[in-house]
C-alpha cells in the first residue's frame, strides 16, 4: 500500500448530501403507497357489494340474508340479528396506541441523536427518561405489539361473529387490507427490536442516528397508512 | 482510522478473476450486468423457440403439431418470457452496466442488493419454467384474466406457477429500481447535473419510477388471485358480488406503464447511438427528457384502452381514447428529434446504427396502429385479432428488441473489450429486419380479415392462409438471424477485434475508460463540464453550441490497467449472501405451491424453514461490512 491518503481512496460525498439509504427508503415508501392504494381502493370498490353478511356497519339478518333486522325485530328487541361487525370504540383505542407509538419513535430518535450531549448537572427523572433511547425504542415496539394484540383480538372476535376471509367480499377485502397493514407493523416491530438489541449490545449514538431515522420513517409511514384505513374503513359509513 | 501502511482490513478483490465462485459472489455492477445479459439471451432462445412452435402450427390451416392445451401454454409462456425474462432483464443488463459508467460512479448505491436482484430474477425465471417440466406450464395468457385463472376454471398448478413466478420477479424489479433511483440521484460525478445526464440514463431513471409505482399494483392483483385460489377469498368471485373487471383494471394499471418500462430503455439506447454515428449532438436534448417524462406520466392514465371491448360506457371510453391519443405526441416528438439528429450529420452505418435507425422507422408503424385502436369504434373491430398482435410486436420486437440489439452491438466492446464482427452483424441485422417485417406485417391483414388471437387452428378458405404462411416464413428467417447474432457474440468474446477505450468516437463518460472497464471503473472520478465530455476533449467542434462551463477534463490512458489495490480504491467484498437470501425467498414462495388441500402441513413447514433460513442470511448480510473501512 503506497500512501496513507490517496485523494481518490476516500469515497466521494453523495450528490445530494443525503445518505443512500435515506434516498432508497423514500423510493420504497413511494412504492408502498401504491401497494396500499391498491388495497384500499379495492376495499372501497367492494364496499356495499357483498351479497351475504355480516356487514361492516349494518345489522344483518342471517335468516333472510338482508342487511337489516330480522322480521319482527327492532333495535330494542333482538333475537336473531347480528350486530354490525366493526367495533369503533375498541379500534379507537388501538389507533390511539399506534399514534402514540409514533411519538415514542420521535423521542427514541431524539435520544439517539443527543446521546453525546452531556446531561445537565443533577438531571431530574424526566430528563433521564427522555434521554434513554432504549426505553423509547422498547416503548415503540411495545405499543406496536399492543396494536397487533388488538388486531388479533379483533380478528378472532370477527371470526366468532361469523366473518372470515371467505365469508363475503367485505371479509376478503377487510382481512387482506388490515392483514397487510398488520404484517407491516410486525416487520416494523422486528426492526425496532433489532435496533434495541444493537442499543443494548453496544449502545446507539449520534453516528447511528441515520439507521434509527430510517426505521422511524418506515414506522411513521405505517402509522399514516393506518390513519387512512381507520378513517376510510371504520369511520366513514 | 488505520493508515494505509498498516491496513490489515484491506482485502483487495480482483473481480476479473475467473471461476464459478467468483460469479456467484460478485457484487460488481458490470459482472451483474453481464449475467443479466447472458441469462436474458438464454431465455430469449427459449421464448423464441416457443414462438417458432406456434408459427409451425399456424403455418397452414388445421395444423396439428401441438394440442390446444399445449398451444395455450406456448402463447402464455412466450408472452410472459419475452416480457419478464427477456426485454426487462436485457434492459436491466444495460441499467446495471451503464448507469454507473455514464454518471461517473464506481458502482451502484447498493452493490449487494444489486446481486440480490439478479439472483431473484434467475430464480424466478427458473421457477416459472419449472411448469414445463411437470407438464403444467402457465396457460392463462400473459395477462391472466379472471375468472379464467381462478381455481374453479383453472384448478391445475399452471396458474400457480405463473402467479408465484411473477411475484418473485416483481421483487427483483423493485429491489433493482430502488437501487438505480438512489444511484442516479446520489452518485453522479461532480458537474453531472441532471440535465447533463446521458439520455440512456435519463430514460432508465424514468423507467425506475414506473417500476416503483406500477409493480405494487400487480403485486396486489396477484395477491388477490393467490388468496382466491389458495384460501377461498372472493376477490374475483362474481357470484359473491365481485366486480368482473377488478382484475383487468388492476392488471392494466400495471400493464400499460409496463409497456413503457419495456420501450423507454430502447429509446435511451437509440438516443446514445444516433448522435455518435451522426457526429452530432442529440437534437433537442431537453425536449427528449421532458417527452420521456410525459410519456411516463400519461402512461398511468391510459390503462383502460385495453378494455374498450368490455363495455365501460361512452364517457370512460372517450376519456381513455383521448389520453391514449395524447401519448402519441411526446412519442412523435422523440421520433422527429431522432430524425433531426441525423439530418445533416456525418452518418456512419455500423450495425448498431442500422438497428437504431430501424427502431426509429419501424416503431412508427407500431405507433400508428396504436393510434388506430386508441379509437374505441376502430378498436372494437380490431381487439383480440391478429391486428393487435401485429401492433404490439411492432412496438416490442421492431421497437424494444431492435433497440436492445443496437445496444448490444454498440456496448459489447465496453462489456468485453472486443468488437462484435460487423460482417456477421450485417447478416444478423438484415435477416432480422426482413424477418421481423415478414412476420408481423402480414398479421395486420390476417387480423383485419378477422383472424382471432390465441386460436391454435384455423380452417382453410377464410383468406388467412397466405398471411400465416408469410408470418411463419418470417419467423424462420428471424430464427436464423438470431442464431447468427448469438454466434457473433459467442465468437467475438474471444476472437473479436480489440476495441480500445473509444472505438466509436462517442461523447459520454463510459468511453473515457479502458475496455473492458476496470473493476473500479474510474481511477479518478471525472469532473463533468458538459453533456458531451469526450467530444469537448477530442473533437470540440462537435459539441459547439451546446452548453458547457470551463473546467478540466480527464481521460484515462494508462500504460496498463492498474488494479484497485494499486490505486488504493476500496472495493466491496464479494459475498454469497445475496444469493442465499434470493434462494431461500424463492423456495419460501415456491412452498406455496403445496398449499392446496392435503399438502398443507408440508407447505407450512417449508415456508417456516425457508423463512428462518432467509432471515438468518439476511441478518448476516446486513451485519457484514460492505467494503474495507475508508482510509482517510
Amino acid at each position: 500500500m503506497a500512501t496513507a491518503a490517496l485523494p481518490h481512496s476516500a469515497h466521494p460525498a453523495t450528490t445530494t448530501g443525503l445518505d443512500h439509504r435515506k434516498v432508497a427508503i423514500w423510493a420504497f415508501i413511494g412504492s408502498e403507497c401504491m401497494l396500499f392504494a391498491s388495497l384500499i381502493s379495492t376495499y372501497l370498490i367492494y364496499k356495499g357489494r357483498s351479497v351475504t353478511g355480516p356487514f361492516p356497519h349494518e345489522w344483518y339478518c342471517p335468516d333472510t340474508h338482508v342487511p337489516t333486522f330480522c322480521p319482527g325485530e327492532s333495535a330494542g328487541h333482538i333475537v336473531h340479528s347480528m350486530k354490525p361487525i366493526l367495533n369503533i370504540p375498541v379500534t379507537s383505542q388501538s389507533t390511539f396506541v399506534l399514534l402514540m407509538s409514533s411519538l415514542a419513535m420521535v423521542l427514541a430518535l431524539a435520544a439517539v441523536e443527543n446521546k453525546d450531549k452531556p446531561l445537565p448537572p443533577n438531571p431530574g427523572l424526566g430528563t433521564r427518561i427522555l434521554s434513554s433511547s432504549k426505553l423509547w425504542l422498547l416503548m415503540t415496539a411495545a405499543m406496536g405489539t399492543t396494536f397487533l394484540g388488538y388486531q388479533a383480538f379483533e380478528f378472532t372476535s370477527f371470526v366468532h361473529e361469523g366473518l372470515t376471509i371467505r365469508s363475503n367480499l367485505f371479509g376478503s377485502s377487510f382481512f387482506t387490507l388490515t392483514g397487510f397493514h398488520g404484517a407491516h407493523v410486525t416487520a416494523g416491530v422486528l426492526w425496532l427490536l433489532t435496533l434495541l438489541a444493537i442499543d443494548v449490545k453496544r449502545g446507539l449514538g449520534p453516528k447511528d442516528a441515520l439507521i434509527v431515522d430510517i426505521s422511524a420513517l418506515y414506522w411513521h409511514f405505517v402509522d399514516v397508512v393506518w390513519i387512512a384505513i381507520f378513517t376510510l374503513v371504520y369511520l366513514i359509513r | 482510522m488505520a493508515t494505509a501502511a498498516v491496513s490489515p482490513s484491506y482485502v483487495p478483490t480482483e473481480s476479473y478473476e475467473s471461476g464459478v465462485w467468483s460469479w456467484l459472489t460478485t457484487v460488481d455492477h458490470k459482472r451483474i450486468g453481464a449475467l443479466y445479459m447472458y441469462t436474458a439471451l438464454v431465455w430469449f432462445a427459449v421464448g423464441g423457440l416457443e414462438a417458432l412452435i406456434m408459427r409451425i402450427q399456424l403455418q397452414g390451416p388445421n395444423g396439428h403439431v401441438v394440442s390446444a392445451e399445449t398451444f395455450n401454454q406456448l402463447f402464455t409462456m412466450h408472452g410472459t418470457t419475452m416480457i419478464f425474462l427477456v426485454v426487462m432483464p436485457l434492459s436491466a443488463a444495460f441499467f446495471n452496466f451503464l448507469i454507473p459508467l455514464q454518471i461517473g460512479a464506481r458502482d451502484v448505491a447498493f452493490p449487494r442488493l444489486n446481486a440480490f436482484s439478479y439472483w431473484v430474477f434467475l430464480a424466478g425465471g427458473l421457477f416459472m419454467n419449472t411448469g414445463w417440466l411437470v407438464g403444467a406450464a402457465p396457460n392463462g395468457g400473459w395477462f391472466g384474466y379472471t375468472p379464467l385463472t381462478t381455481y374453479t376454471y383453472s384448478p391445475g398448478l399452471n396458474i400457480d406457477f405463473w402467479l408465484l413466478g411473477l411475484q418473485i420477479l416483481g421483487v427483483s424489479s423493485l429491489a433493482a429500481a430502488f437501487n438505480f433511483i438512489t444511484t442516479i440521484i446520489n452518485m453522479r460525478a461532480p458537474g453531472m447535473h441532471l440535465m447533463r445526464l446521458p439520455m440512456f440514463t435519463w430514460m432508465a431513471f424514468i423507467v425506475q419510477f414506473l417500476l416503483v409505482l406500477a409493480f405494487p399494483v400487480i403485486t396486489i392483483a396477484l395477491v388477490f388471485l393467490q388468496f382466491d385460489r389458495f384460501f377461498g377469498t372472493n376477490f374475483y368471485a362474481t357470484a359473491a358480488g365481485a366486480d368482473p373487471l377488478l382484475w383487468q383494471h388492476l392488471f392494466w394499471v400495471f400493464g400499460h406503464p409496463e409497456v413503457y418500462i419495456l420501450i423507454l430503455p430502447a429509446f435511451g439506447l437509440t438516443s446514445e447511438i444516433l448522435p455518435t454515428f451522426s457526429r452530432k449532438p442529440l437534437f433537442g436534448y431537453p425536449v427528449m427528457v421532458y417527452s420521456g417524462m410525459l410519456i411516463a406520466f400519461l402512461g398511468f392514465g391510459v390503462w383502460a384502452h385495453h378494455m374498450f371491448a368490455v363495455g365501460m360506457g361512452a364517457i370512460a371510453d372517450s376519456v381513455f381514447a383521448v389520453t391514449t391519443m395524447l401519448i402519441a405526441i411526446p412519442t412523435g416528438v422523440k421520433i422527429f428529434n431522432w430524425i433531426f439528429t441525423m439530418v445533416g450529420g456525418n452518418l456512419r452505418f455500423t450495425v448498431a446504427m442500422k438497428f437504431a435507425i430501424s427502431l426509429v422507422g419501424l416503431f412508427v408503424i407500431g405507433g400508428v396502429s396504436g393510434v388506430m385502436h386508441a379509437s374505441p369504434p376502430a378498436d372494437l373491430q380490431q381487439t383480440d385479432t391478429y391486428f393487435i398482435v401485429a401492433h404490439f410486436h411492432y412496438v416490442l420486437v421492431a421497437g424494444s428488441l431492435m433497440g436492445l440489439w443496437a445496444g448490444i452491438y454498440y456496448y459489447f466492446p465496453k462489456i468485453s473489450g472486443r468488437m462484435l464482427d460487423e460482417r456477421l452483424g450485417n447478416w444478423h441485422f438484415w435477416l432480422f429486419f426482413i424477418g421481423v417485417n415478414l412476420t408481423f406485417m402480414p398479421m395486420h391483414w390476417s387480423g383485419l380479415y378477422g383472424m382471432p388471437r390465441r386460436i391454435y387452428q384455423y380452417d382453410a378458405g377464410q383468406g388467412w392462409e397466405i398471411f400465416n404462411l408469410m408470418s411463419s416464413i418470417g419467423a424462420y428467417i428471424q430464427a436464423v438471424s438470431v442464431i447468427l447474432g448469438f454466434w457473433n457474440i459467442w465468437r467475438s468474446r474471444t476472437h473479436g477485434k480489440i476495441a480500445g477505450n473509444d472505438p466509436w468516437g462517442a461523447p459520454s463518460l463510459e468511453w473515457s475508460i479502458p475496455s473492458p472497464a476496470p473493476v473500479y471503473n474510474f481511477a479518478v472520478i471525472p469532473t463533468v463540464t458538459s453533456r458531451y465530455p469526450l467530444w469537448d476533449l477530442k473533437s470540440p467542434e462537435l459539441s459547439r453550441g451546446t452548453l458547457h462551463d470551463r473546467g478540466e477534463q480527464h481521460i484515462e490512458q494508462p500504460e496498463r490497467v492498474q488494479t484497485a489495490e494499486e490505486l488504493g480504491i476500496p472495493m466491496p467484498y464479494p459475498t454469497i449472501k445475496p444469493l442465499l437470501v434470493a434462494l431461500f425467498m424463492t423456495l419460501m414462495l415456491s412452498s406455496l405451491l403445496f398449499i392446496h388441500k392435503d399438502k398443507m402441513p408440508f407447505a407450512v413447514v417449508g415456508i417456516l424453514l425457508c423463512a428462518m433460513a432467509m432471515t438468518v442470511s439476511l441478518y448476516s448480510w446486513l451485519t457484514a461490512p460492505l467494503e474495507p473501512e475508508h482510509q482517510h
